[in-house]
C-alpha cells in the first residue's frame, strides 16, 4: 500500500486517482500506524514552504517521516513536497526543511531571463543526467507538467532529472530511498503514470 | 524549453457537452468524460470544462462529471462557469479541478480573486475575460457576453493579476465564431501588460491561425478552441505537427 501524506496541504484527488489507475492501492492519511504499514510514502504539497513545514510539524510528521525514511522505506516528495526534502528554502525568508537531501530552494525571479514568466507553468521536457529507475520507461525530452516559482539548487550529485527554462533547473532528485519530483506526475499524462508505476514497482 | 499549450474547451450543460461534437471514432460524443479521455489521448495539453448550467440539479450533474473525468484523465483540468464564491472554488476543487476560472464572479465581487488566491494559491486562479471592442476601446463583458461593463479590458486584467490571478484567458467576442484567426491586437495588448501566462481564445478556424498566433505574439502561452476541435476540423496531433514544423515548441 502507498500512503499519501495528508497534512492539510493541497488537492490529493488526482494523486490518489492516478495510483488507482496504475492498479496501486493508495490511501490518503496522516495516521502514523497507516504510514508505518505503508510500503512507500508520497509527500505531496502545493502552496507556501513555511506554511507546509509548519503544518507537518504541528502534526509531528516531520520527525516521524524522517524516522520512516531511516528504515529504508521509499518516500517521494512531489512539487512543494519535494522542496520540503532539502536543507532550507528561501521563500519569504529562510526556513529549515527536512534536511533529507542536500540543497536549498531559491526563487527563479532574478536568476532566469526577466522576460520569462514566473511561475514556470506548463509542459516542459525532461533531461536525465544519469539513469534512475524512476525514469526507466521514459526517453529524453518527454514532457512533464510544472507549476512552480522556486527551484532547488546545490543538490550535488543527487539530481536525476533537469528541465530547461532559460537555466537548467532541477526537475527531480534522489538520494538512496528519498526521491523528489518538482513537476506533477499525476498531471503529466502517460509520462507521469509511467513514473508513478516505476516508483510503485521498485523493490525495497 | 516550455511548450506552447493547445487546450480544447468543453461547454457542459446538465452533465452533457453542449456544442455539437462530431467524432467518427467516438460513440458517446455528448459525454464529457469520454470526450476528455479522447482529447487527453490525442495531444491536448490541458482541458477546460465550462459549466453553463443554471439549476442546482445541473450543478450536481456537472460535479459528478468532473469527478469522473478527474479520476480518469491525468492532465490539468480547469473549470469555469458560475464561480461566484469561495464555496464554488471548494466545490470544484474537491472534485478534482486543478484551476478555477472566474469571469462574471470577479466582476460582481472584486475580492473574489484576492481571497481565492490567498486560500488556494495564484496558480489555481484563472481570470477569464470576455472582451469586445466598443467605439474603438476593448471592453469587458459580463454574464456570458450579454452585458457591457464599460470597463477597459487591459486595466481590468492587470488588476486581476495584481490581486492574484495566475493565468489569463483572453476571449475575444469580436473574433469568436468567425474562424478568421485570433484577435492579435487585443492579445498583444494583454501580453505586454501582464507577466503571467496568457491563453488566447476565440477565432481559430484553421491550423495556420495557431501558427500565426504563436509567431506574431511569442509571449502567448496557449491557444484555446472549442468547435474546430469538436467538429474534427482541426485534429490536435496534426496541429502540433504543423506547429513543430514551424519551429514552435510543442509537446508531441
Amino acid at each position: 500500500m502507498i500512503a499519501i501524506v495528508d497534512y492539510g496541504v493541497g488537492n490529493l484527488f488526482s494523486l490518489q486517482s492516478s495510483f488507482k489507475r496504475i492498479g496501486a492501492d493508495a490511501v490518503v492519511t496522516s495516521d502514523e500506524t497507516t504510514l508505518k504499514n505503508a510500503s512507500k510514502i508520497i509527500l505531496p504539497g502545493v502552496g507556501a514552504f513555511a506554511d507546509a513545514i509548519q503544518k507537518l510539524k504541528e502534526r509531528n510528521l516531520d520527525e516521524f517521516l524522517k524516522s520512516q525514511v531511516k528504515t529504508g522505506k521509499y518516500m517521494m516528495g512531489i512539487c512543494l513536497g519535494m522542496q520540503l526534502l532539502f536543507d532550507e528554502s528561501h521563500e519569504y525568508g529562510v526556513h529549515q526543511g527536512l534536511g533529507l537531501i542536500q540543497g536549498r530552494v531559491i526563487p527563479m525571479r532574478g536568476l532566469i531571463d526577466e522576460k520569462l514568466k514566473v511561475p514556470h507553468i506548463g509542459w516542459n521536457g525532461l533531461q536525465f543526467p544519469k539513469p534512475h529507475f524512476l525514469f526507466k520507461d521514459l526517453k529524453e525530452g518527454d514532457c512533464a507538467y510544472f507549476v512552480h516559482s522556486y527551484f532547488a539548487t546545490d543538490c550535488a550529485e543527487n539530481v536525476i532529472a533537469t528541465t530547461e527554462y532559460d537555466k537548467i533547473l532541477t526537475a527531480s532528485v534522489a538520494k538512496d530511498n528519498v526521491l523528489g519530483c518538482q513537476f506533477h506526475p499525476e498531471k503529466s499524462g502517460e509520462v507521469g503514470l509511467k513514473i508513478l508505476k516505476a516508483f510503485v514497482e521498485q523493490k525495497d | 524549453m516550455i511548450t506552447k499549450r493547445i487546450i480544447p474547451c468543453l461547454d457542459v450543460k446538465d452533465g452533457k457537452v453542449v456544442k455539437g461534437v462530431n467524432f467518427e471514432k467516438l460513440k458517446e460524443v455528448a459525454c464529457p468524460v469520454e470526450l476528455a479521455k479522447y482529447y487527453s489521448a490525442n495531444g491536448a495539453d490541458e482541458l477546460v470544462f465550462y459549466d453553463i448550467t443554471a439549476s442546482a440539479e445541473g450543478r450536481k450533474l456537472f460535479t459528478d462529471v468532473l469527478k469522473r473525468t478527474a479520476s480518469e484523465v491525468f492532465i490539468p483540468l480547469t473549470v469555469g462557469g458560475g464561480i461566484r464564491s469561495l464555496s464554488d472554488f471548494e466545490r470544484v476543487l474537491s472534485c478534482g479541478a486543478d484551476k478555477v476560472s472566474v469571469n462574471s464572479g470577479a466582476i460582481a465581487n472584486p475580492d473574489l480573486i484576492k481571497e481565492s488566491a490567498r486560500r488556494y494559491g495564484n496558480q489555481c486562479v484563472v481570470i477569464s475575460a470576455d472582451i469586445k471592442q466598443v467605439n474603438g476601446a476593448f471592453h469587458v463583458f459580463a454574464k456570458g457576453g450579454r452585458e457591457d461593463t464599460g470597463m477597459d479590458a487591459v486595466p481590468w486584467i492587470v488588476r486581476c493579476v495584481r490581486e492574484g490571478a495566475g493565468e489569463v484567458v483572453v476571449n475575444s467576442m469580436d473574433t469568436d465564431g468567425v474562424k478568421n484567426g485570433f484577435d492579435l491586437e487585443l492579445l498583444d495588448a494583454v501580453c505586454k501588460a501582464v507577466d503571467v501566462p496568457v491563453i488566447a481564445s476565440g477565432g481559430a478556424g484553421k491550423q495556420e491561425h495557431f501558427v500565426e498566433l504563436f509567431k506574431t505574439i511569442p509571449t502567448v502561452d496557449a491557444g484555446l478552441a472549442a468547435s474546430v476541435f469538436h467538429f474534427g476540423e482541426i485534429a490536435i496531433p496534426d496541429l502540433k505537427q504543423t506547429l513543430k514544423n514551424e519551429n514552435i515548441v510543442v509537446r508531441l
